[in-house]
């Protein structure tokens, strides 16, 4: 494939401008860049998603117009999807069907599926209900998909964000041999080691132009971030300084709560203790109880009231806005939506979390708008927030900077205790960078800081101890230095389970 | 007895069952249409006044199925072209229909009717209770029950059912693949604005040959109430249906003997086991979630 001059335009904004890619037959190329760098848009023009405003696409030397998927398909263009394209509520095989111009048969589709996933290692039941599997598998479902289609180019936009390691690692055999059978992959990714690992070659975009191309197996991931930037990322420092650890902050006494729906997961057991001065790091691979722990921890669910100390004070029933007032500060993983109401200023937000503390927001139940105002621009100042304009609506911001804001929001606080889900998820090098220095900061002056996170990288930066959940069992938090990628790998892949179990 | 009695209970359920039906369509593709009622009473007013007009039922028939599509085209492009609220359109489609149908049928109160021929099977109708139950009807209740299976049929086992089910599943993804959301579900749409007008000619045609103003009373909730109390599923239509359709008669029969239940508890029937059966779906919603179409009643804009 060969894409000439691309050019793409939302309103006023270039998504993309005039970007060059060439992929060749049995390569596995990277597309790498910053949140909003332009990759999504670029891909879903390769996919017939999105039509380009400017020039033109080569495929295999000849000039062509995608304009729906099904076009790109028969070309032989296939794309594994961040977020899942799948039916949960149908079965495997019918959501293979419904991407395959002439599917025949169910049940010779079936066959055809079963063998076609034992082949390449990524076995499949047909019949199964997609709701009823976890991430990995409705990812094989994708890749099965593309593979029935005899693709020549197969587009993966960030594949391991869901995986365990070693579910990446035959992942990536998958992609290898694909390779060696002539088949041209365009794999997107923010895990740099992995692009270094598997991608012989590498296109970097930046605010929508290609900036650089290389071979990033001559590059490091340190290198290859400083081009995504465009500036060198500061690396995060743990401070040499081992954590001055106080008393117990945060207590989970066997915390067990059962699933509220059928694709949620129970917790069993879940049992920790959390200092102050200290970063403990829970890893995982989503879906496996991180939500519910963290609604059960900020008090969106309640659960028995045992079973949750904060402070030495058992609150497992107590409100959002008690457990606020004991100093204790939550950000939850979306941050649009949930962290943030998409609709309203990013003052009006300020109130939203901090109408109860100490910060004499509200009184006799009226707000201090001023007040919210002068806080949103603090947290504008110390956290690098960039808006257009001054106190925009909170969906005007892109995902890096509201994230900014909503850790920044809490972080503003000081408070004891701060649990964050996802601090990082979708924040581009510069601004994680940022986050994980501050939660670092935080924890050194005294505070007790959870962070659930599935980035290994972040993780190993900055805990001071890492826990796993897996099915809704939580391994033992074990110091950082003594943990290792496999060890966590494993614990990941159900080992957190029968130590819980045993425990 | 009994017989007559089943007889009515048929009458009773068929447009019912005609309108759940199209409206278990629209909802498997993600569409909720509240607007039944009102398309239904425009089926039944225009299917009255061009039978009586033309003096053919079939022709009745006909302007019926049409008005509903025609209600059910305003609908679509309101809520699918320009992706105004569901909920809100839907209502306004109700209470336009009830108000406009008034108007056309002003001219046809107290106006005798056409009752739809019986069509006897041979044969058929020969079985003693059975033949002349079911076999002695008129064409709208025959045709009910093969809307029922060729929609189960088209839903589960064609390819055409397997993308509607899918764009009500999850239409980001129906669009990432390809398909045209918005095309499939007016299809949709239009299909059930079909139904209900059928449904609609039935009560003016065949139920109670005559034209009453406001003559759908409600049967376009209980129609609603039905697609849910058939948790999407296409063949428990039919139990629901004559189920609705008995506790309707029933009512009937309770106050013509003086029984000492209250009517209003008895037409509130159809409403209560509704509820009731959203309370047991909640408490198995492992099963309920796969039938129930998780984009139901969410608008679709596609990101060009």
């Amino acid at each position: 494939m060969d894409a000439r001059a691309l050019t793409k335009r939302f309103g006023d904004i270039l998504a993309n401008d005039r970007v060059d890619l060439v992929i060749n037959k049995g390569e596995i190329h990277a597309l790498l860049g910053e949140n909003g760098a332009g990759k999504s848009t670029l891909v879903k023009m390769f996919y017939g998603s999105l039509e380009p405003d400017g020039g033109e696409i080569l495929w295999q030397g000849n000039r062509v117009k995608i304009d729906n998927p099904a076009t790109a398909r028969e070309l032989g263009i296939g794309m594994v999807f961040q977020h899942f394209s799948l039916f949960e509520a149908l079965t495997v095989v019918e959501n293979i069907a419904l991407a395959l111009p002439n599917p025949g048969r169910m049940a010779d589709l079936a066959k055809r599926i079963e063998a076609v996933s034992k082949d390449y290692g990524l076995p499949l039941t047909p019949t199964d209900v997609v709701a009823d599997l976890p991430v990995g598998i409705r990812q094989r479902i994708e890749i099965v998909r593309c593979l029935l289609q005899e693709p020549r180019l197969i587009i993966m936009d960030e594949p391991t964000s869901v995986l365990t390691p070693q579910e990446a690692d035959r992942l990536f055999l998958t992609l290898q041999r694909l390779a060696k059978e002539g088949c041209a992959v365009l794999y997107i990714s923010h895990r740099l080691e992995e692009v270094k690992r598997i991608c012989h070659h590498a296109t970097i975009l930046r605010h929508g132009q290609v900036v650089r191309e290389c071979d990033p197996t001559k590059e490091t991931p340190a290198s290859l971030a400083s081009m995504m930037v465009g500036a060198d990322v500061a690396a995060v420092s743990a401070s040499e300084k081992k954590a001055n650890l106080g008393g117990v902050r945060l207590g989970l006494k066997n915390l067990s709560a059962p699933a509220a729906t059928p694709f949620a997961t129970a917790l069993n057991k879940i049992s920790l203790d959390l200092r102050a001065g200290e970063v403990v790091a829970i890893a995982g691979v989503a879906g496996n109880g991180q939500g519910e722990l963290f609604d059960a921890i900020s008090g969106e669910r309640p659960v028995r009231s045992f079973m949750i100390e904060i402070d030495g004070t058992a609150c497992g029933t107590k409100s959002i806005t008690w457990r606020r007032r004991q100093n204790a500060a939550f950000v939850p993983e979306e941050r649009l939506g949930h962290g943030a109401v998409p609709g309203m200023l990013l003052s009006q937000n300020v109130v939203l979390t901090r109408h109860a503390t100490s910060d004499g927001l509200s009184w006799g139940g009226l707000v201090s708008l001023p007040k919210a105002v002068s806080i949103q621009e603090r947290i504008k100042r110390d956290f690098d927030v960039r808006m257009s304009h001054d106190n925009p609506e909170a969906r005007s911001l892109s995902g890096g900077n509201l994230q900014k804001f909503v850790v920044g929001r809490e972080l503003d606080r000081k408070p004891g205790l701060l649990v964050v889900d996802q601090p990082t998820w979708g924040v581009d090098a510069g601004a994680a960078a940022l986050i994980r220095q501050a939660l670092i900061d935080l924890a050194r002056s005294g505070s007790a800081v959870l962070a659930i996170s599935q980035d290994l990288d972040e993780i190993f930066e900055i805990a001071d101890r890492i826990a796993v959940i897996s099915r809704g069992y939580l391994s033992e938090a074990e110091p950082a230095e003594k943990m290792t990628r496999e060890r966590v790998g494993l614990l990941m892949a159900g080992g957190a389970e029968t130590q819980g179990d045993v425990a | 007895m009994f017989e007559a009695v089943l007889l009515t209970v048929i009458t009773a359920a068929t447009p019912l069952l005609i309108a759940a039906i199209g409206e278990l369509v629209v909802e498997r593709s993600g569409v909720l249409n509240l607007g039944v009622e009102g398309m239904m009473i425009m089926g039944a007013v225009m299917g009255f006044a061009v039978a009586n007009l033309t003096g053919s039922g079939a022709l009745g028939i006909f302007a019926a199925i049409l008005a509903g599509v025609a209600m059910s085209a305003l609908f679509g492009f309101l809520v699918l072209n320009l992706v105004a609220n569901q909920v809100a359109t839907g209502l306004a489609l109700t209470i336009l229909g009830i108000g406009f149908s008034g108007l056309i049928g002003e001219a046809f109160i107290g106006v005798p009717g056409l009752k739809l021929p019986q069509i006897v099977i041979p044969g058929l109708s020969d079985i003693p209770f059975f033949g002349p139950v079911f076999f002695r009807q008129d064409a709208i209740v025959y045709i009910s029950f093969a809307l029922v299976a060729a929609v189960a049929y088209t839903l589960f086992k064609t390819r055409v059912g397997l993308i509607l089910r899918a764009v009500g599943d999850n239409h980001g993804s129906a669009h990432a693949l390809g398909y045209s959301v918005i095309r499939i579900r007016f299809m949709a749409v239009l299909f059930g604005g079909a139904c209900s007008g059928l449904a609609g000619a039935y009560l003016s045609l065949a139920y109670t040959p005559q034209w009453v103003e406001n003559m759908t009373a409600g049967r376009g909730w209980i129609a609603l109430a039905l697609v849910v109390f058939s948790s999407w599923l296409p063949l428990r239509v039919i139990v629901g249906a004559y189920l609705f359709g008995a506790v309707n008669v029933l009512n009937l029969h309770a106050q013509a003997m003086e029984m000492d239940i209250p009517s209003q508890f008895l037409s509130s029937l159809p409403y209560l086991a509704t509820i009731l059966v959203l309370v047991l779906i909640s408490a198995n919603r492992r099963l309920t979630l796969v039938n129930t179409p998780a984009c139901l009643g969410k608008s679709f804009v596609p990101d060009r």
